[in-house]
């Protein structure tokens, strides 16, 4: 081992000892050197991931790998599909965020004609820091590199654009996993892009992908979980992105809420404006953590066929 | 003859509305000797007849009515611009209130249509209009009268899992009960005595919504709740011979003894201060689809394409080598593509006749005058055996009742004609389902197929045992007076008929019922004769999709 680290050295030194044109040259001191042309971040391109090719592997890896390992770890369970019937053309899907098996799981549950024409909105400073990371990230999950910290003129245009190309949008808008369990309140992302290019946002509640890896972990550890779509919001007329972006996330509250008790309570709470809160109490840490307390998906079906005689 | 071939001609042309072709009325196609044969259904599969040329017509039922662009629209602006003397029901919704809503059971609509179903998107719009108001006193029922209850994954398929999750855990969605004794009550009588029965749960709520699905022009109306919600101490009043035999027919409203003692019945509820909204909706002919595999069976045989002949083929290679019970599941898991045409809410009355109309608008088709013989092929599903076995009564009741009585002024054969069905009518009973049915078939038809006298001597000892009533109660069973009631469904056509003849059945099954049973459409035309005399006309109803009969 210390001898292949001794020949790694002295390549690196020969390498080091050859000069110029065989390597680059070094700025003269007093020169200012030129601002070296940014790859990566909001800066990556990623056109060529929507290219057939890497579509069709996209294509392979999403039903070839992700899903087996979703169906292992994540056995999903789908509700309101049947809210996407009526809806045509491309979308925005807006979810809450806990895990890194977010993205994988929508990937193999958003519904035909969506599934495979649907572009990722990634973090450009974690996703797209270095071009391996971005490349992966393109081909794997068709992910586009988004601002998470504002509407950056640049990754807002591409997302314009692609959605009016007939790409759908994938984005958390709470701009990153959750720390606690708790969601983060909605950033404006999602709204801003739904207002400009005039497409119905469709709020979706993950639950249950925090424990399989969520914020720290490194292991994913197997979980069920339930991945339930809203009905379409479009943003009213004169509803500025602010205001959209708080209905959006009392949406995503109000599934949350139904994927945690039943639906028609979800709604008396939504009505009366009490569904309770994504981001959980205002409260110490170790107390946000035990309100969480279990949210475990209750057991939905009985399976006795017979009724009690 | 040749005047109504032009008139199809004429409504045969692709008409062209805002872009799209616009769905073609039903016709009455004449057979000559260049029609081709003709699909007719038998059971869990088609036989291909071809009909006598030059005394023979066909009718065929309309194209689907193009279904609404945005039905959850439809049915919000329903609810907030109701008919008649309603208010919008957001104004009848309150804090504190008591809310029932009634749904239709599972016989409808036929086959069971592909999720989201309608009931679910109305039941939906109405909780989300309840929630606003803030009514936390809800009830789900299924309206079934004494039918069989429906069971956990068909409440699932009609309300959808977020109402069945959030209602049946806690016992506030259920099935109607009709022999509860507590859980029904005596409203008062008709002017012509007929007791009236209704839901305890529903009488004592200050508000019922009822959900509906029209697939014929027989349902809704008061006979939604009138029958729906009662029992048999108000069904013994209008399901019976006399009733039936009453109504020319019961499909026609105008000229329906059983609907006017509904409408009676529905006065009493309203005296009762029992408060009614209304929900009713139509759906298209769209039954097998567009597209896809079962396609051709909504074309005309001429019209069907090299693809659909080919799918038609490899169906009817794959159904003969298939066993019974693997095509029974096979064409029980077909959920039709139907779409919504029309939704109208509020006061009973005024709603039912818009949604009269709307049925009308995809179902009439108009038929010059009667002939000697009648023909139909029955298809594998009837209103009873949803998920279940078409047994011989049910294949009686599906013909002499209500493709018989799908006709408006007089039927389709004269009085004396004849009536040939086909149908494999397998001596075969769900035992779960149709536990006295098999003993009706057994004791009753070996006895004697007379609805009258049937009703005379054995209704009352089916209706009130105990046993039936268990197993209504309790498990999954039809009530015991249940295939009485299938048989004077037919009392109107054994009336008019001079005779029933079944093709391709099974010969004990079609004997006990007192019909005759024949191996081939053509061995059937000949035995007809002796009836009818030579060279009879024939008309042949091409049903389903759903078409009514207007009879000039």
């Amino acid at each position: 081992m210390n001898k292949m680290r001794l020949q790694v050295a002295k390549a690196r030194a020969r390498v080091a000892r050859l000069g110029f044109p065989l390597r680059a040259a070094p700025v003269p001191t007093g020169v200012e050197p030129p601002p070296p042309v940014r790859r990566t971040g909001t800066a990556y391109d990623t056109d060529w991931a929507r290219s057939q090719p890497a579509r069709v592997a996209r294509l392979a890896l999403v039903e070839g790998v992700m899903r087996p390992i979703m169906a292992a770890f994540a056995s999903p369970a789908v509700k309101g599909l049947d809210r996407l019937d009526r809806l045509d053309g491309p979308v925005i899907f807006a979810a809450n965020h806990h895990s890194h098996a977010d993205t994988p799981l929508l990937l193999t549950t958003v519904p035909e004609p969506w599934r495979h024409r649907l572009v990722v909105g990634a973090a450009a400073d974690y996703f797209f820091r270095t071009r391996i990371g971005g490349s992966v990230a393109a081909l794997a999950m068709g992910a586009i590199p988004i601002e998470r910290t504002k509407v950056g003129r640049q990754s807002a245009s591409l997302a314009t654009d692609l959605i009016g190309d007939g790409w759908s949008l994938l984005i958390f808008p709470e701009g990153g996993r959750s720390p606690d369990g708790w969601g983060q309140p909605f950033r404006g992302g999602a709204a801003y892009l739904a207002n400009r290019c005039g497409v119905p946002v469709v709020p979706v509640h993950l639950q249950g992908t925090g424990r399989i890896l969520r914020k720290g972990r490194k292991l994913p550890q197997p979980s069920r979980t339930t991945v339930t779509f809203g009905d379409p919001l479009l943003p009213g007329e004169g509803e500025v992105s602010r205001a959209f972006a708080t209905r959006l996330e009392a949406a995503v509250a109000a599934l949350a809420d139904e994927a945690t008790s039943d639906w028609w309570q979800a709604r008396l709470r939504a009505h009366a404006g009490t569904s309770p809160d994504l981001t959980g109490p205002d409260i110490g840490a170790w107390r946000r953590v035990w309100a969480l307390g279990d949210r475990e998906r209750k057991a939905m079906r009985n399976k006795r066929g017979w009724p009690e005689l | 003859m040749a005047d109504r071939r032009r008139h199809y001609d004429q409504q045969g042309d692709e008409q062209v509305s805002n872009g799209h072709l616009a769905p073609r009325p039903g016709f009455v196609l004449d057979v000559d000797r260049t029609s081709p044969p003709i699909v007719f259904h038998h059971g869990e599969g088609f036989r291909l007849e071809k009909l006598p040329a030059d005394r023979t017509r066909v009718i065929y039922p309309a194209e689907p009515l193009e279904g609404l662009a945005d039905p959850d629209g439809a049915i919000r602006e329903a609810l907030l611009n109701p008919l008649g003397d309603s208010e919008p029901l957001p104004a009848l919704l309150r804090p504190g209130m008591k809310l029932t809503i009634a749904f239709d059971d599972i016989s409808l609509p036929l086959p069971p249509m592909r999720r989201p179903d309608i009931r679910q998107r109305v039941i939906e719009a109405v909780l989300d209009l309840a929630a606003e108001a803030g009514v936390d006193d809800v009830h789900l029922i299924a309206a079934l009268a004494i039918h069989r209850r429906m069971t956990e994954d068909e409440l699932r398929h009609a309300v959808g899992d977020r109402v069945y999750d959030a209602f049946a855990p806690s016992g506030r969605l259920y099935n109607h009960d009709a022999e509860d004794p507590d859980g029904m009550v005596i409203l008062g009588q008709t002017p012509h005595g007929e007791d009236v029965q209704f839901s305890r749960r529903a009488a004592e709520s200050d508000l019922v919504v009822y959900v509906n699905i029209n697939l014929v022009a027989m349902d809704g109306g008061h006979k939604s709740t009138a029958t729906g919600l009662s029992g048999y101490t108000s069904l013994r009043h209008h399901h019976n011979v006399h009733t039936m035999e009453n109504s020319r027919s019961f499909m026609d409203q105008e000229n329906s003894a059983l609907h006017a003692s509904n409408w009676r019945m529905g006065k009493v509820l309203r005296d009762a201060d029992i408060r009614i909204f209304q929900i009713e909706t139509t759906v298209n002919n769209n039954t097998f689809g567009r597209e896809g595999p079962m396609s051709m069976l909504q074309k005309r045989e001429w019209e069907w394409s090299a693809k659909d002949r080919a799918s038609f083929l490899g169906m009817q290679q794959g159904l003969r080598i298939m066993p019974s019970k693997a095509k029974r599941k096979a064409f029980s898991s077909w959920q039709a593509p139907y779409e919504l045409t029309s939704v109208q809410a509020g006061e009973i009355e005024a709603v039912h006749e818009v949604t009269t109309a709307n049925v009308y608008r995809q179902h009439l088709v108009p038929v010059e005058g009667q002939t000697d013989v009648l023909t139909m092929g029955l298809p594998y599903i009837c209103p009873y055996n949803v998920n279940s076995i078409m047994n011989p009564i049910l294949v009686m009741c599906l013909g002499l009742g209500y493709f018989f009585n799908l006709y408006r002024g007089k039927p389709l054969v004269r009085e004396g004609g004849v009536l040939i069905m086909g149908h494999p009518t397998p001596w075969e009973f769900h035992p779960v389902h149709h536990p006295s049915y098999i003993d009706f078939f057994e004791q009753v038809l070996a006895d004697t197929t007379d609805p009258a006298e049937i009703e005379k001597r054995w209704e009352k000892q089916f209706a009130e045992d105990e046993w039936y009533i268990h197993l209504y109660r309790t498990s999954y069973a039809y009530h015991g007076v249940h295939p009485f009631y299938m048989w004077y469904w037919g009392a109107h056509a054994l009336q008019h008929l001079g005779r029933v003849i079944v093709v391709g059945g099974e010969v004990a099954a079609v004997r006990r019922m007192g019909f005759q049973p024949a191996s081939t459409l053509q061995d059937a035309l000949e035995m007809a004769t002796d009836v009818v005399g030579p060279q009879p006309t024939i008309t042949h109803v091409k049903n389903p999709p759903i078409f009514m009969a207007d009879v000039s």
